[in-house]
């Protein structure tokens, strides 16, 4: 017979409120197999858990049941005094008479909420008779780390791992990292310049000793599970021998062919072996095979033949490295929604239409103009500038429905921008809202509008269009009530930050889940922002979400930590709550498999002494298990069941009722 | 060929012109525009709030009589074109309101009559490069804009004829008749419409912009696709030429009439004489006629 005891809590009156713990208590002693009940003001106070363990001492439980509030607040207390006074901790289960009984009914007499918890915990009493002594598992943990995108936040979190001493590979798509922040002029609220305070980052990453780069480089498929992920990785072919370039740069400088920028976003050209920026991390040039005359019609090579140290290969090819690691970073970061979407505003068409973006690189002082702000389409300086903000974000309709939370503060520096560097401008803003949420950005909108002139206009555009070299731009103030119609020599549209082309692709690989955008999800917005739901990838940056750069460095560190937390054991524990396969009924239809959200379920083969395969069986990956239960479901054999979740116990607490 | 054509009122009587210019052409080109043996009026306009089926029973009653004489309907005015499509995608795609209506007005129509734009045959059915081939009287050397106005184009989801903000539909017409199509800021703003009948001002000021945005891009001349349009603008007209000054008045005529000239018509069947503003010295200037 079990020894079962039941702590009946009254949380204060939010429990005792509606429901007669005194009366439960006393019912549930009547159950066989209950030899102890009490209620207590508070369970989850030391003296509450110093009661708990002596009643399990003087009792000599086997089992205990603490009805009180959800499982999710107090669980592991609880579980953790059971521990401490020698049980198995899974032999404790709690009933939730709060948020599933005294919070929903109103009932001050009492009757309802006592007969509910009644059942309740009858319930859970019959299911913890049919419970058995569970073990965490083990898994040990391979203590290097994958950072997939070496945007600022990659870079931050590389950085982090390393510094606590452990080693990183941070993988890059593009030649050179650096990413979206390597475009940007100066950086809002403080005026610093981009470059200036992201180059000596890039440079760090690529000096310290415990991370490899590896540039022009995608990730080709991930497997494995939390402590122990194998990694293809795609090193496209950069015809460069990374090893012996010295970065000197002839080769560019001989290179007789141009091609279109897309670091300068159409605003300038390079040449077919470039790097794509003068500070770029590798000083590594890359050809461009596709408009590459060498490589596509074997003419030319101005390149090799300058080369010193002779590192130009044409015949190199893409590679692929496998890589082991025990946790992984994804922080791929954003791209901008493309602007030929608005016809209304007629980029692509109107040559002085351009993107927040492009504008950056015009005030860039490493930028196409040298930093001067010239439009376009004839080189002039701009007098009337329109910055046109929400450019498909709020907009359900065109674009997309949330708020890219960074334009107002850019769209704003771009007008000090524009006023410092040509005076006598006059900068124009069409705005919805201004939202300028974070410390010190309310006073630099002020100030863009106060010192630096810029005459917001709270309305939409409707139309923009080509007038005698003019740019008209037709829009509605809604504050005065009338149209207006401003003829500007350059329009700036913030287009909305939408997900990286490929995001949700990656995401089927990292088996990590994405929302509508295709933005990552966090596992909880508020309390596990940079952890997913599955164990042992984490997330920086804003492949979650439009965020500015403090953000996402912060978001980089804080995935790093998570990850040295990882790595601060040699082996993880992990709750035992998995499921597991009954190998002399399991008939191998593969169900569960499919079923699986997690890729968790593997095929194993079960060989004769002859080595010959004569059973195919379903096997659960304790490591990647996250206990979720869709395979129990699934499973027409009834061949797989959840630990601490058996249909036995389901069934018992159901029969009790 | 012979597509099921639903005039309108207003084409039955105050646009003759463009109701007659229309179907002489399409005999021209070699087809017929069949007149549905019965029809009413579409409502005019296409209810804002969701819940006002009665408002769609009259243009579901027209779809309904197509639905009897073929599986298209066309029509020319930019209003009914616009209300009999967006009723036909409610009917077609909602099956509550669907059921609703048919009950009201006593019918079994389940949206499956293709609602074309007099523009889409033309430019679908029969192709811009045949309608090109059957030019008797090509309207070279004329600058023509061409003004779609809104109700054409709008909402897009719904209408679907061409890209919203950058339609090409018109002036691809215009090229195959030979004439030089000036593409305009204001070719797809609103022309004041119905506010015609209470507040004259904003519609002079509207069509006003429109005339001017247009000669202002060099056109010489406008075409239009909507009875109101074309009312709106022929009615500004005079104000606007003695409120702004430099601007002497443009002509403005159905695109149907440009269409049944460059198909070499009789000029005298074109219905010029019903236009406010006389075509023929552009013409004459031009050596057309």
């Amino acid at each position: 017979m079990p020894r079962i005891g039941v702590f009946v809590c009254q949380c204060g009156n939010n429990i005792a409120a509606t429901v007669d713990t005194k009366k439960v208590a006393e019912e549930m002693k009547k159950l066989p197999g209950v030899v102890y009940t009490c209620d207590y003001k508070f369970m989850c106070s030391s003296p509450g858990q110093d009661m708990l363990r002596q009643a399990i001492k003087e009792n000599k439980l086997d089992g205990l049941i603490v009805s009180a509030c959800s499982p999710h607040m107090h669980e592991k207390t609880f579980r953790k005094a059971a521990e401490a006074a020698g049980l198995n901790p899974y032999q404790c289960e709690i009933t939730n008479i709060r948020e599933q009984c005294s919070w929903v009914h109103h009932d001050t007499t009492k009757a309802v909420g006592t007969v509910k918890s009644i059942d309740l915990t009858r319930m859970t009493i019959e299911r913890l008779k049919k419970n058995r002594p569970l073990k965490k598992i083990k898994i040990p943990v391979k203590k290097r780390a994958l950072v997939i995108g070496g945007g600022i936040a990659g870079i931050q979190a590389a950085l982090d791992i390393a510094d606590g001493g452990r080693e990183v590979i941070l993988v890059e798509k593009e030649p050179s990292i650096g990413g979206n922040m390597a475009r940007l002029s100066e950086t809002f609220p403080t005026m610093d310049c981009s470059q200036c305070i992201l180059t000596p980052k890039m440079v760090e990453a690529e000096l310290n000793e415990n991370i490899t780069l590896l540039t022009y480089s995608e990730v080709e498929k991930v497997d494995g599970y939390i402590g122990n992920f194998t990694v293809q990785i795609k090193r496209k072919s950069k015809f460069v021998d990374e090893e012996r370039c010295t970065g000197c740069g002839e080769c560019i400088e001989k290179c007789p062919f141009k091609t279109e920028s897309a670091f300068e976003l159409g605003l300038a050209k390079r040449k077919v072996i470039y790097t794509p920026f003068p500070q770029s991390v590798p000083n590594v040039p890359v050809i461009d095979a596709p408009n590459c005359p060498k490589i596509q019609k074997d003419k030319c090579g101005a390149c090799a033949i300058v080369c010193g140290p002779k590192c130009i290969d044409f015949k190199m090819e893409d590679k692929i490295v496998t890589e082991e690691v025990g946790a992984i970073v994804v922080a791929t970061g954003y791209q901008l929604m493309p602007n030929e979407r608005f016809g209304e505003y007629g980029y692509g068409r109107i040559k002085d239409v351009i993107s927040g973006m492009q504008f950056e690189r015009l005030a860039s002082s490493s930028g196409p103009t040298g930093g001067e702000i010239r439009r376009p389409s004839d080189g002039k300086v701009p007098q009337n500038v329109v910055f046109i903000q929400c450019v498909g974000s709020r907009d359900e309709k065109k674009g997309v429905s949330y708020c890219s939370k960074v334009c107002c503060m850019y769209t704003a520096k771009h007008t000090m921008l524009y006023k410092h560097k040509v005076h006598d401008g006059q900068s124009y803003v069409f705005y919805m809202d201004i939202r300028s949420g974070g410390k010190r950005y309310e006073e630099f909108v002020r100030k863009a509008i106060e010192h630096d002139d810029a005459m917001y206009l709270r309305g939409r555009v409707s139309r923009v269009y080509e007038k005698d070299g003019k740019v008209i731009v037709q829009g509605a103030d809604t504050l005065s009530g009338s149209q207006v119609e401003i003829e500007a020599d350059m329009v700036v549209l913030a287009t909305a930050i939408v997900s990286r082309e490929g995001a949700d692709t990656l995401a089927q690989k990292l088996g990590i889940g994405y929302d509508k955008y295709k933005f990552y999800n966090e596992y909880h917005p508020k309390l596990r922002p940079v952890e997913t739901v599955t164990a042992g990838i984490f997330l920086a940056g804003t492949c979650m979400g439009p965020m500015d750069i403090p953000e996402s460095v912060a978001q980089g560190s804080a995935a790093a930590s998570k990850v040295l937390a990882l790595f601060s054991a040699d082996e993880m524990a992990r709750e035992p709550i998995t499921a597991g396969v009954n190998k002399t009924t399991c008939n191998a239809c593969w169900d569960c498999v499919t079923a699986c959200p997690y890729s968790a379920i593997e095929r194993e083969s079960v060989k004769d002494r002859q080595g010959n395969i004569v059973k195919w069986l379903a096997r659960v990956n304790e490591g990647v298990c996250q206990g979720c239960g869709v395979c129990v479901a699934a499973c027409r054999s009834k061949s797989v069941d959840l630990r601490g979740y058996t249909d036995e116990q389901v069934f018992a607490a159901i029969n009790s009722f | 060929m012979k597509i099921p054509y639903y005039p309108g009122c207003t084409l039955n009587t105050f646009a003759k012109s463009f109701d007659e210019s229309a179907r002489d052409a399409a005999s021209a080109i070699g087809f017929e525009m069949a007149e549905l043996k019965q029809w009413n009026c579409c409502g005019a306009t296409f209810p804002l709030t969701p819940d006002n089926l009665i408002a769609l029973s009259a243009p579901a009653k027209v779809l309904s009589n197509a639905g009897k004489e073929g599986d298209t309907l066309t029509t020319l005015c930019s209003v009914c074109y616009n209300v009999l499509k967006r009723t036909n995608k409610v009917l077609r795609d909602n099956r509550e309101k669907r059921a609703t209506i048919n009950g009201f007005i006593e019918e079994e129509y389940d949206g499956s009559v293709n609602v074309l734009h007099f523009l889409e045959v033309l430019r679908d059915k029969v192709g811009f490069d045949k309608v090109k081939a059957a030019v008797k009287r090509p309207l070279a050397g004329i600058k023509t804009g061409a003004y779609y106005g809104c109700m054409l184009l709008r909402p897009f989801e719904d209408m679907g004829i061409d890209n919203a903000e950058r339609p090409t539909v018109f002036e691809n017409l215009l090229k195959a008749l030979g004439a030089e199509p000036v593409e305009f800021p204001n070719r797809i703003e609103c022309c004041g419409a119905h506010l015609a009948m209470n507040n004259e001002e904003v519609v002079t000021k509207l069509s006003g912009n429109v005339m001017t945005s247009a000669v202002g891009s060099g056109a010489e001349l406008i075409v239009t696709s909507c009875p109101l349009c074309q009312y709106n603008l022929e009615k500004s007209q005079d104000k606007v030429v003695s409120s702004t000054p430099g601007y002497t008045g443009v002509p403005v005529i159905y695109f149907t009439q440009a269409l049944g000239l460059a198909l070499g018509q009789p000029i005298e069947s074109l219905g010029f004489e019903k236009n406010v503003t006389d075509v023929m010295p552009l013409l004459k200037k031009k050596g057309i006629v």
